[in-house]
């Protein structure tokens, strides 16, 4: 094992290629052009938190990612995720239902209930939330390409169970245009893609204000390949094409902005990421107040979900990733993040055990507890380094979203492949200089062990039966709901969306029929299509 | 037999449903870096129609990359395809998230390798270079 080197002499540059001193002064933080200040916590340009008393008031939220096989086996995860202390849920759903198949169409076989909890019809969404109070426990959906008929089946199980959708709190990823750069489960083309956000945004300020429709994830881009600074500079071009369409349909920005969210990534260097969120909080503020023009200040918020790092962590020495998440959620919440999910140490080898979800909770209740992360607003702020590096890093995020708005904006450069290209090519670039030792990563390519042991890792265990049985479910569902009403339901989908009327109501009123995920899916594509993807490199 | 002049044909396939596909590009990338004459699918397709086109493009070796935990009941498909259609002397590897306990009986149905996370590319380089000749 060839030891660390020296690093006086050499220059020393960070992820997002800044290059780093070996010391700074209050002169480095007024030459790096402070951008107007770093202002008080809760208010404008927002460098130190979007609340005036943050965790204080309120821990960050603790989200961790769960789901599999039926709704049923979900069901006991998150009543089990909740009695250990759990503030909110985050569902996984199987590959399936995020591609818009029934769990009987024979391309979904061998993939029904496998990386996340299978969904038909609206039943599966009852049993899967029996019992869990969504006043209490607020519900992230992660689903994007069928995310506006995921969405209607929450809110139809939520109406049907009484609560007031006016009132209903949580958020669906529903980032579509992410998912075309990684992450991958497209359905439809860009542009219809584009539109089906915009009406579950359209929807939800109207019907359900306090509802966050889309969450932008910067998160899977970074995932890709991308650098910090591409992660936040995507992630913001993609927020700006989302709103740029509402305003569009006649929108007002104040009308939805403040609950749009974001999901960003956790890996790598402490203080870039430190800086990142930082700087990523104070430019997103500058680029509402500036290019919207907002009354409501909550319109400037970048509210986000931020932890994760899947990208950091390593099949090697698995254990390690308990140290790496941990890290991972201080700098979560030495970030200001309202929202925190760890991944699971064993997550490179199987769906998270009950053990290392438990472990990824009690992770983020030690610093909540003992670690005081909860006693001050911003603790960083004020470090010659952290402000230099927070006044840096939202320059090269303002030049990387300039020169792609330069060259058309993202929704043509992601249409025609060129942001995949660019991560894919970095994220080849990185992978050689983790083999050739230039990046250094424990346990993988350095402290390694001879004869590695077999990690202690306890696999979930995935049953075939599941599959069966919600299939069995489905096929008695279609049996079972009154089936006219489901075509007429059907159709006037199909009509809404062949004339671009929002979809969402219509949807909503045929889950509320039982229609199923493949049904609406299908009909979706018939006056939409299907997107192609670009596959040459 | 390959001459000098013939470059090894490989496709490169995501069968499945799974949208993960940074490993995917990163090993097309360095089989085209090696040399290779490369082609990807992209995401989501059936076993049928990863053996049509192995055959159409008449390719030397056939790479999967999986990561959905569903690589038992697509790499049996695929068997079953090649013993419908006939396999070649089409090179067969699979990479991805692929438990230790799952190699044996990939090797049983007629995959000659098997890459998890964490191969370093050259190595996959490496064994198509000595397999393919």
């Amino acid at each position: 094992m060839k030891p660390r080197e020296e690093t006086g002499a050499q220059a020393v540059r960070n992820e997002s290629g800044l290059e780093i001193k070996p010391v700074y002064t209050a002169t480095d933080v007024e030459s790096s052009g402070g951008g107007g200040g770093i202002g008080a916590p809760g208010e404008f340009p927002f460098t130190r938190g979007i609340h005036k008393d943050m965790y204080r008031k309120r821990p960050w939220t603790m989200r961790q990612y769960a789901g599999f096989g039926r709704p049923e086996e979900t069901n006991e995860r998150f009543r089990y995720l909740v009695a250990h202390g759990q503030t909110g849920l985050n569902v996984a759903f199987d590959l399936p239902t995020q591609v818009g198949l029934d769990s009987d169409d024979p391309a979904a076989q061998g993939e029904v209930g496998r990386v996340g909890m299978a969904v038909d019809t609206l039943r599966d969404f009852e049993i899967a939330f029996a019992g869990i109070d969504l006043n209490e426990i607020t519900v992230s959906l992660t689903i994007n390409g069928s995310a506006a008929i995921l969405m209607a089946m929450y809110f139809a199980m939520a109406a049907k169970r009484g609560y007031a959708i006016g009132q209903l709190r949580g958020t669906a990823q529903n980032d579509i245009l992410k998912e075309f750069i990684g992450r991958g489960t497209w359905i439809f083309p860009v542009e219809p893609s584009i539109k089906l956000v915009g009406d579950t945004i359209l929807y939800c300020a109207e019907k359900a204000p306090l509802y966050s429709p889309v969450s932008v994830c910067g998160y899977h881009i970074r995932e890709s390949g991308a650098d910090p600074v591409q992660e936040m500079a995507y992630a913001f071009c993609i927020a700006k094409a989302y709103i740029d369409h509402v305003l569009g349909r006649g929108l007002h920005i104040d009308d939805f902005a403040s609950r749009l969210s974001f999901n960003f990534d956790i890996h790598g260097n402490l203080f870039e990421q430190v800086a990142k969120f930082r700087a990523g909080r104070r430019l997103w503020a500058k680029i509402v107040k500036d290019q919207y023009h907002p009354q409501d200040p909550r319109s400037m918020w970048l509210r986000m979900i931020a932890g994760g790092g899947g990208g950091g962590l390593t099949i090697e020495q698995p254990e390690n990733n308990i140290v790496r998440s941990a890290y991972y959620a201080l700098i979560s919440a030495l970030s200001g993040t309202q929202t925190m999910a760890l991944c699971c140490y064993d997550e490179a080898y199987t769906i998270p055990s009950e053990r290392a979800a438990r472990i990824a909770l009690r992770t983020m209740q030690i610093l909540i507890e003992e670690m005081g992360l909860c006693d001050t607003v911003d603790p960083l702020a004020g470090s010659y380094y952290v402000e230099t590096l927070t006044n840096q890093m939202e320059q090269r995020i303002c030049a990387v979203m300039s020169e792609l708005e330069a060259q058309g904006g993202i929704v043509s450069a992601i249409a025609a492949g060129r942001i995949q290209d660019v991560v894919s090519r970095q994220a080849f670039e990185r992978q050689r200089k983790l083999e050739s030792g230039e990046i250094r990563k424990v346990g993988v390519n350095c402290y390694r062990m001879d004869a590695e042991e077999r990690p202690p890792v306890e696999f979930h265990p995935f049953k075939e039966e599941v599959c069966a049985e919600q299939i069995e479910r489905l096929e008695r569902i279609r049996s079972e709901r009154d089936n006219a009403k489901v075509a007429g339901a059907l159709q006037t989908v199909r009509a809404d969306a062949k004339a671009g009327r929002n979809v969402m109501p219509s949807i909503i009123a045929a889950v509320e029929a039982y229609a199923t995920v493949g049904e609406l899916t299908q009909c979706l594509v018939e006056e939409y299509g299907r997107y192609e993807e670009p596959t040459r490199f | 037999m390959k001459t000098e002049q013939k470059k090894v044909r490989v496709l490169f396939a995501k069968p499945g449903l799974d949208g993960h596909d940074v490993g995917a590009k990163v090993v097309v990338r360095s089989l085209m870096e090696a040399g290779f004459d490369v082609i990807y699918t992209g995401l989501r397709k059936t076993p049928e129609e990863i053996v049509r086109r192995a055959h159409a493009e008449r390719v030397d070796v056939l790479g999967l990359s999986i990561l959905s935990g569903s690589h038992l009941p697509i790499c049996r498909r695929i068997k079953t395809l090649f013993e419908e259609q006939g396999r070649g002397d089409i090179l067969w590897l699979v990479g991805g998230n692929i438990p230790d306990r799952d190699h044996e009986e990939l090797t049983k149905l007629g995959v000659d390798g098997v890459f998890s996370v964490g191969t370093p590319l050259q190595s996959i380089v490496d064994f198509i270079h000595e397999r393919v000749s």
